[in-house]
């Protein structure tokens, strides 16, 4: 017997007396669909292949649909949307362009594991394969960038589809799931097939994941004990799980007292003021994170996949370790790294058995381990401090920027988004999140452009809570006609960006591995991000000395409309710490003493140390 | 020792390659052959032999059977990443160690003349090949066996004016009183 063995065969159908069925067009079956699997929201943008969608949306009740830009943003701010609530995202697309216009936040969601549901209207049938006006094979395109995608031929399967879509997206490990729908289906009636009576007909990945296997789990406790130098790297599986999962991490790391570091999409499942959190691990994570990931005894990965940008090398991740690893995908187990225990369950109910057990090992067996030699030397790996930046003179660090930013915030309900880039990390690094759900990001595709229309999503879901799109120039710009839709829709998103002229990433990269030759990194010209503010009717406001930013960011904060923060920041920072491509944990790139002489100029590192191997990695 | 090609080498306890055959149990949908093979390609995966048909057309249930060559934790990643493709119901290891029974049908034209004729007949025989077309200057034969067998028998006829070979694939099924 092999583990796929478990996939069962298909449940049969209970016969039981159904009332007499309901016919409905397509398009209506479409908003009946999204009403039965709970969805209030959709993002979305109209073209001819979804008018009959479009039209059953007109009057249909309980349903808002928010119109926005660009097919791209609907699918971010879908993401947005589910991140922050724990929910499924729709984002509704018209075909051709509107279905590749969406392609890249289904990869984005497929990676990210976030449960988006995709809408796509398609050519009329007899027209598929013919060339058509804005025909395109969108199930072929997004079948590589999805979980799993249709197309309905028949208008009696569509309901059968919109309830295994929805099913599938947030089943298992959440991923997004695209429906195809030609526009004589939205048109044609058919049978309306109710969602608790599709329920069973759904198909085994539809089903929840059993819990753990106890002898694992018993397995996991007894190695657990016996570690003197563990941690817990805990991932965006434990905020995919729930909040109860959150909660639950807290309680196994005060009893265990063993300390948690977490990926860039696990950040605020473990509250960053707890006494346990090391900060981020990976190529820009704290040094004490990644000293402890590499010198420790035990690991225990918790919803994380061992990402390249959290292993850095393989042959040196963690080379003395025993690991055990919880994952609620089969697939995510062994892929990078070898574990010792596999345990693939929800993380929520696998940490509930954990703690029971180690609970019971508590009462009856020896005791744990003296962690006291492991504590110590973690806070000496701490001691220097991994994000110290010195904030002097008249030119904004963009580290300050986000602590002062952090600073304002503190005590609302806050939710940050961001694009990608040196900005992103920052934020990862010095923003303190205490909650799951609050950081929305794109981690594993590393989408610029993601950060606005998720806050818009965000927004939408939390329209009270203060939302932050932590943004570049760059990146922003990517997607930055979404202000308009922010504006339409009175979603007060802030957008704060840290303004230095360069793809600030690319160019410590080229700066690293490429000899300061800033091949395209620099934005000769940049629009004026105030006057374009007040074009779009946000506000646009400008910080260039740190002396005026606490005021500015203030005025951000507490202004009504949308903003557009242009927060100058110095241009030659660079990212610390860093390990770079092809190194492993204890091979840190350090932040030089004073990075202030090398201001404006490439800085040239006292230590590049990037072997030639190095720099062909990404 | 040369860099390896992946940035992040993964094979490092990869261990000895081997050849495994796959029962992949799916929906009969439109799509679902291009899931299977595209994961295959996606992620870097060999495929030696793919054969596909329906098996249970009430059930609209087919059965594909891929052989394919890897380490052990590469064969259980192929394993877990066709678990997460949603037609597929079931996918089961029925490689020929320890328990597999594994067939191929050929069918192979042969034109040739005088000697080479009657020994490319009598090579049939010995091969249980059966001629199912012949004209005064070829034969057609269906042969059924496994891979090697076929493997064989295309060997000899080459010098006997084999001119045209047709395989199906591996088919593969588990011995025992089992089902799948």
């Amino acid at each position: 017997m092999t583990t796929m063995d478990i996939l069962c065969e298909a449940p049969v159908a209970p016969a039981h007396a159904s009332p007499a069925p309901e016919m409905l067009s397509g398009a209506a079956m479409v908003v009946r669909a999204l009403q039965e699997n709970g969805i209030d929201t959709l993002f979305g943008y109209p073209g001819g292949a979804v008018l009959p969608i479009y039209d059953a949306l007109y009057a249909a009740p309980g349903l808002r649909h928010i119109l926005v830009r660009h097919e791209q943003g609907a699918g971010h701010a879908a993401e947005g949307y589910a991140r922050s609530t724990g929910g499924v995202g729709v984002a509704l697309v018209t075909s051709g362009p509107g279905a590749t216009n969406i392609v890249t936040p289904l990869a984005d969601a497929l990676l990210d594991s976030v449960p988006i549901v995709v809408l796509s209207g398609q050519v009329p049938s007899r027209l598929i394969g013919t060339d058509a006006f804005q025909e395109c094979d969108t199930v072929g395109i997004t079948r590589s960038c999805t979980k799993h995608n249709v197309l309905v031929r028949h208008v009696d399967d569509l309901a059968i589809a919109l309830h295994e879509a929805f099913a599938l997206a947030r089943s298992g490990r959440p991923g997004p799931v695209l429906v195809d729908i030609p526009k004589d289906v939205q048109n044609a009636i058919g049978r309306y097939i109710p969602l608790e009576e599709a329920r069973p007909l759904l198909r085994p990945n539809c089903q929840p994941v059993p819990g753990p296997r106890m002898d694992s789990i018993s397995r996991a406790v007894e190695m657990l004990r016996a570690a003197t130098r563990p941690i817990l790297y805990t991932g965006g599986g434990i905020i995919n799980s729930g909040d109860r999962a959150s909660a639950l991490l807290r309680e196994f790391a005060a009893e265990t007292g063993f300390p948690v570091t977490s990926t860039l999409l696990g950040l605020g499942a473990y509250p960053a003021s707890g006494p346990a959190w090391l900060g981020m691990v990976g190529m820009h994570g704290s040094v004490e994170a990644n000293r402890a990931m590499h010198d420790c005894d035990v690991m225990l990965a918790l919803g994380a996949r061992f990402d390249d940008r959290v292993t850095g090398r393989l042959d040196g991740f963690s080379p003395r370790s025993r690991k055990i690893h919880v994952d609620i995908d089969p697939s995510s187990i062994n892929k990078n790294v070898p574990v010792e225990i596999g345990i693939v369950a929800d993380v929520g109910a696998t940490l509930e058995a954990l703690l029971k057990a180690w609970r019971v090992a508590a009462k009856s067996g020896r005791p744990a381990a003296d962690l006291a030699p492991w504590r110590a030397q973690i806070e000496r790996w701490a001691a220097p401090g991994s994000f110290r930046y010195r904030q002097s003179g008249t030119v904004i660090k963009p580290q300050y920027a986000i602590e002062r930013l952090f600073a304002a915030a503190r005590g609302r309900e806050t939710y940050i988004t961001t694009e990608v880039g040196q900005h992103q990390m920052w934020a990862a690094q010095l923003y303190g999140f205490e909650a799951p759900r609050r950081f929305m990001t794109s981690g594993g595709l590393g989408t610029m452009g993601y950060g606005l229309p998720a806050a818009i999503g965000v927004q939408a879901a939390h329209p009270d809570a203060l939302v932050v799109d932590i943004a570049g120039e760059a990146s922003v710009q990517m997607t930055m006609q979404e202000m308009s839709c922010a504006v339409q829709y009175g979603l007060p998103v802030k957008i704060f960006i840290l303004n230095n002229e360069w793809m600030g990433m690319v160019r410590q990269w080229q700066q690293l591995l490429h000899g300061e030759r800033y091949s395209q990194s620099w934005s000769a010209a940049l629009p004026d991000f105030v006057k374009m503010a007040e074009a779009f009717g946000c506000l646009g406001l400008r910080a260039t000395d740190p002396a005026e930013l606490d005021a500015k960011i203030a005025e951000m904060i507490h202004d009504p409309r949308p903003v557009l923060f242009d927060c100058r920041v110095s241009k030659a920072e660079n990212c610390y710490p860093m390990i770079p491509s092809g190194a492993a944990h204890d091979e840190m790139l350090l932040a030089p003493d004073d990075t202030d002489e090398c201001e404006n100029r490439g800085a040239k590192l006292a230590n590049p140390a990037i072997s030639e191997a190095g720099r062909s990695l990404v | 020792m040369t860099e390896p090609a992946s940035a992040y080498p993964t094979t490092a306890a990869a261990g000895p390659e081997s050849r495994r055959t796959l029962a992949i149990l799916v929906d009969n949908e439109p799509g679902v052959l291009a899931r299977v093979v595209g994961l295959f390609s996606a992620r870097g995966y060999n495929i030696e032999s793919l054969t596909v048909a329906e098996t249970d057309a009430r059930a609209h249930r087919s059965r594909i059977t891929i052989v394919t060559r890897g380490a052990g934790p590469v064969i259980d990643q192929i394993k877990a990443q066709l678990g997460r493709i949603v037609p597929v119901r079931k996918v089961v290891d029925v490689t020929l160690e320890p328990a597999g029974l594994e067939r191929e049908l050929a069918l192979l034209k042969i034109r040739s003349s005088g000697q080479e004729r009657v020994e490319a007949l009598r090579v049939a025989e010995i091969f249980r090949a059966r001629a199912i077309d012949t004209t005064r200057e070829s034969f057609i034969f269906e042969v059924t066996g496994a891979s090697g067998k076929i493997d064989a028998f295309i060997d000899l006829m080459i010098p006997l004016g084999l001119i045209e070979v047709s395989r199906t694939g591996v088919l593969s099924i588990q011995r025992g009183a089992e089902g799948a």
